[in-house]
């Protein structure tokens, strides 16, 4: 289809803004503009007919099946829309006096006690703008809270090798050097290699629980004793939240700072890739480090400082309490058990035609692998997702996590039905079939998307990343 | 049952049979004993949609909305097309997730290849990424771009917001990369100092245009400094203000980021916002988050995808340009419609009224027997004026009737004046000014 501005018509616009009725103030001419201004020219009509044209091109929730792994693809409740509409919300400047602003700090509030309710935390800021924003807020905590101790020799920040990719990369921005530590066989930590890696240069480990591949480490306990008698702390990733709520809490398992991600756990919808809402909680004596706003809060003198404007994505946030408080502390129980439900049945259905690399019921995701496949039809897990994509479903995770090979990872979330899950779980077994008969069908796939496989590497290799006006 | 729950008592009892169990607390017999919840969670019980309506409703009410809004301060209120608000609340762009299946999210890729091409022409420079947080962190993410081991002091304009100066310094925290501030003189960046600042050692300069005070810049002069002394030069702008004042190409940046939220987001207490960056080809592969390119699919179609991907966490994880995977592509979206609909004639439209209302402002509140500008520079539409008074009494008479006062800032008040505000408000926002401050002087006087 064409681009917005292949569809520009020079003169034509929409009438918008009222006329001034005040007497034109001109600018210094050196001051000005030289360059021309090439956006696009279009009625309302155009611009309406262009996005609903880009709209039928994505695929999201409201289209079907989407069990992206890690990515919990819940269902995002139109009710936290239509709050998150209001102008007594949408309306409110961020720097209003605090008497009229009593509405949006309670959202905050509440929110924030139910989080930590939820979480076992003590306290917790919502600035963070997204999961990773909300990896690096902490990792900056815990810098400070070791500095503040006199012990800035604690550089080194522990990684297990099927962490997201998110966790390395924060642990870099906030300075530390990172020990990637690799899994044991059943996709643990393996206790032996976090002994050996903790020590007086250890700041803390980096978990996600359930993990990476969908289990709980059981080992979590020791795990925590090992890096707090070497002087870490724990950090704990919240991408998998989805998997225990009102089941057991982080700050039970010896977490002494964590992050959540509102996009996911608590249905705030992920808008074709944020805004999301990365809240970091922590314990009573990491509290003083939260960071806080300069124009609108009173700031703490151990504050790490701010990580972004203002208070963070608020509405995110409203989003986020408007589902707490409909699902309530028993729905979100109920909900995770029926994550963990939903997911455990798709893998007893994979589990004879798939390779499931790790015994045991799994959480709210799981992991195949597609290695044997690949090795004798040649099929890939890239194959089979893109053959999904002409069955009307998003497909799982593919290559991650990294310690499992062909991996795909599946999440269907608790709002899915039975029936739904069916139809995935027949598409995948028929997909493996015709992989063992008809290789060359799911290399070319897919078929019927608006576009087909793409040339990666030639967008790479030659980027063209804007559009040239001749 | 509640919670958007689809199955029925019966299917979770046969899908718990077919995985061999009989009950759900089976499935989590990997988590010890002792760390399980052992009571329910201290949150209210379940309710039903009406009510959570109903009670956030309640909540919403204790807000109060002001008609009319004369502060900013890096919070911004225009005028929002109503298409603007409809497109951005498509279900398809609301609830997909970042566009890993290039072939059924080539409407999100579009909309952002747009949006990057938008903030190019915009900004003047070459490349766009797909945006970050907000303007703050875009910020923070442009001095790390530009930190290399030899250079690790970067200049930041004292006249830059305050929000954005601390998340710099916090960024700065964490790669070590040291913050200076270059002093203020007059309400604006003093050249001075920069010149005897920049050494060597300093990785980039900073300013902000126009200022945190509303004082356009010498950005030009700026840049010349900073590239004497071998420092890339990062310019933080507002977008509306880009359609009609020098852009920062023309003033020789070599990255530019802003705040996005002007561009069709409502102020919304702070955020969901949107920070955008554009820069130079030469600085491409130091851009931090997504980036999307136009390629073609195998039966030669014109398609859109994610690239550049080497510079990213999943792939590089510690080595990665930035740990960032979430942006704002709603918020890209968003302005990507919003610019669409007002049209470059719009948009200069928008950035002419609020340079002329903000004009007309300031120079009726300055007839007021005491008002002064604090600082006589040039300005787009945010500008400091020193009262007879105190500012908390003149804020206080035009709360009263609804209307939202300049930001007190160092003994002043800073005004923001935009195309969202009539020439009928802005009479009576004057008229509440001027009997505030003679009621108060003649009170003085008695």
């Amino acid at each position: 289809m064409e681009l917005i501005f292949e569809k520009s018509v020079e003169g034509r616009c929409c009438a918008l803004l009222a006329d001034s009725d005040i007497p034109e103030y001109k600018l210094k001419e050196s001051l000005l503009r030289k360059a021309p201004l090439r956006l696009p020219e279009l009625s309302e009509t155009d611009v309406s007919r262009h996005y609903t044209q880009l709209a039928e091109r994505t695929h999201g929730i409201n289209n079907g099946f989407y069990p992206l792994g890690s990515c919990t693809m819940k269902y995002n409740p139109r009710i936290n829309e239509e709050v998150a509409s209001w102008p007594e919300f949408t309306q409110i400047h961020p720097l209003q006096p605090r008497s009229t602003t009593a509405g949006c700090v309670e959202v905050l509030d509440l929110c924030e006690k139910h989080l930590c309710e939820i979480t076992g935390m003590d306290a917790m800021t919502f600035e963070p703008a997204a999961g990773a924003h909300g990896e690096f807020t902490a990792l900056l905590m815990i810098k400070a809270y070791h500095n503040s101790r006199g012990d800035s020799g604690r550089k080194k920040i522990i990684v297990p090798d099927s962490a997201h990719g998110t966790n390395p990369a924060s642990a870099a921005m906030a300075g530390f050097s990172v020990v990637n530590i690799p899994s044991a066989a059943d996709g643990r930590v393996d206790l032996d290699a976090l002994k050996n890696a903790a020590g007086p240069d250890t700041a803390g480990l980096m978990l996600t629980n359930p993990n990476t591949v969908g289990l709980f480490d059981k080992n979590i306990l020791e795990i925590s004793r090992i890096v707090h008698k070497a002087g870490g702390l724990l950090y704990y990733d919240g991408a998998n939240l989805n998997a225990i709520m009102g089941i057991a809490r982080p700050g039970d398992m010896g977490f002494d700072v964590i992050h959540l991600n509102l996009h996911k756990t608590f249905s705030a919808p992920h808008g074709g890739g944020g805004p999301g809402s990365g809240p970091v909680g922590c314990k009573e004596f990491l509290k003083k480090y939260l960071p806080h706003s300069v124009l609108g809060e009173n700031a703490s003198a151990s504050s790490i400082g701010q990580v972004k404007a203002f208070y963070g994505n608020f509405l995110v946030v409203l989003r986020a309490l408007s589902y707490i408080l409909t699902l309530g502390g028993d729905g979100l129980r109920i909900a995770s058990e029926n994550a963990v439900l939903n997911a455990n049945y798709m893998m007893a259905k994979l589990k004879g035609v798939f390779d499931i690399p790790f015994d045991g019921f799994c959480m709210h995701e799981f992991v195949m692998s597609l290695e044997k496949l690949k090795k004798n039809a040649g099929v890939s897990a890239l194959d089979i997702a893109k053959s999904m994509l002409d069955n009307g479903m998003h497909p799982p995770t593919m290559y991650f996590p990294l310690i499992v090979h062909e991996a795909l990872m599946i999440e269907p979330t608790e709002t899915e039905s039975r029936e739904t899950m069916d139809e995935a779980v027949e598409v995948l077994v028929n997909l493996y079939k015709d992989a063992l008969t008809d290789s060359d069908k799911l290399h070319r796939s897919p078929y019927a998307t608006p576009v087909r496989r793409l040339d990666e590497v030639g967008a790479a290799r030659n980027p063209v990343l804007k559009y040239s006006f001749s | 049952m509640g919670g958007y729950i689809p199955s029925t008592a019966e299917q979770r009892e046969q899908m718990l049979s077919e995985i061999g169990v009989s009950s759900v607390s089976e499935l989590y017999s990997d988590i010890p004993e002792i760390v399980k919840l052992k009571r329910p969670l201290r949150i209210p019980k379940g309710i039903s949609e009406q009510e959570t309506y109903r009670e956030l409703r309640s909540i919403a009410a204790k807000n109060k909305v002001f008609p009319t809004v004369l502060r900013g301060a890096g919070a911004y209120k225009h005028y929002i097309p109503s298409i603007v608000k409809y497109i951005a609340a498509k279900e398809e762009f609301v609830t997909a997730y970042t566009p890993y299946q290039a072939e059924i999210s080539q409407g999100i890729l579009q909309s952002i290849f747009e949006y990057q091409t938008m903030i190019c022409d915009l900004t003047g420079l070459d490349v766009s990424n797909a945006s970050v947080y907000d303007g703050a962190s875009a910020a923070a993410e442009a001095v790390a771009m530009c930190s290399a081991p030899k250079r690790m002091r970067a200049l930041v304009s004292s006249c830059a917001n305050p929000e954005v100066i601390e998340t710099i310094r916090t960024y700065g925290f964490g790669s070590g990369v040291e913050i200076v501030a270059i002093p203020e003189k007059n309400g604006a960046t003093d050249m001075d100092e920069l010149k005897r600042l920049a050494d060597e050692t300093v990785c980039c300069v900073y300013i902000q245009q126009p200022n945190f005070y509303g004082i356009l810049e010498s950005a030009a002069e700026a840049g010349e400094i900073a590239h004497g002394s071998g420092a890339k030069f990062i310019i933080g702008c507002n977008p509306v203000s880009l359609s009609i004042i020098q852009s920062p190409a023309e003033c020789g940046a070599d990255i530019a980021v802003g705040e996005g939220q002007p561009l069709g987001m409502p102020l919304s207490f702070g955020g969901p916002y949107l920070g955008f960056m554009a820069a130079k080809d030469a600085l491409l592969r130091k851009l931090p988050g997504r980036i999307v390119g136009q390629t073609r699919d195998v039966d030669g179609k014109r398609a859109f995808v994610l690239t550049m991907q080497a510079r990213e966490q999943h792939i590089r994880r510690e080595k990665a340009s930035s740990n960032i995977c979430s942006n704002q592509a709603l918020c890209a979206l968003t302005a990507s419609v919003y610019l669409a609909a007002m049209g470059p004639e719009g948009l200069r439209e928008a950035a002419r009224q609020c340079v002329s209302k903000a004009h007309y402002f300031s120079a009726k509140l300055c007839e007021i027997p005491g008002v002064r500008l604090r600082y006589n520079g040039e300005f787009f539409h945010e500008f400091m004026t020193d009262l007879p008074v105190s500012s908390e009494i003149v804020l206080s008479r035009l709360e009263q009737n609804g209307i939202l006062g300049g930001l007190p800032v160092k003994g002043a008040i800073l005004w923001c004046v935009t195309e969202a505000v009539s020439r009928k408000e802005l009479d009576m926002a004057i008229e509440i000014v001027r009997e505030a401050c003679a009621s108060l002087e003649a009170r003085k006087e008695s």
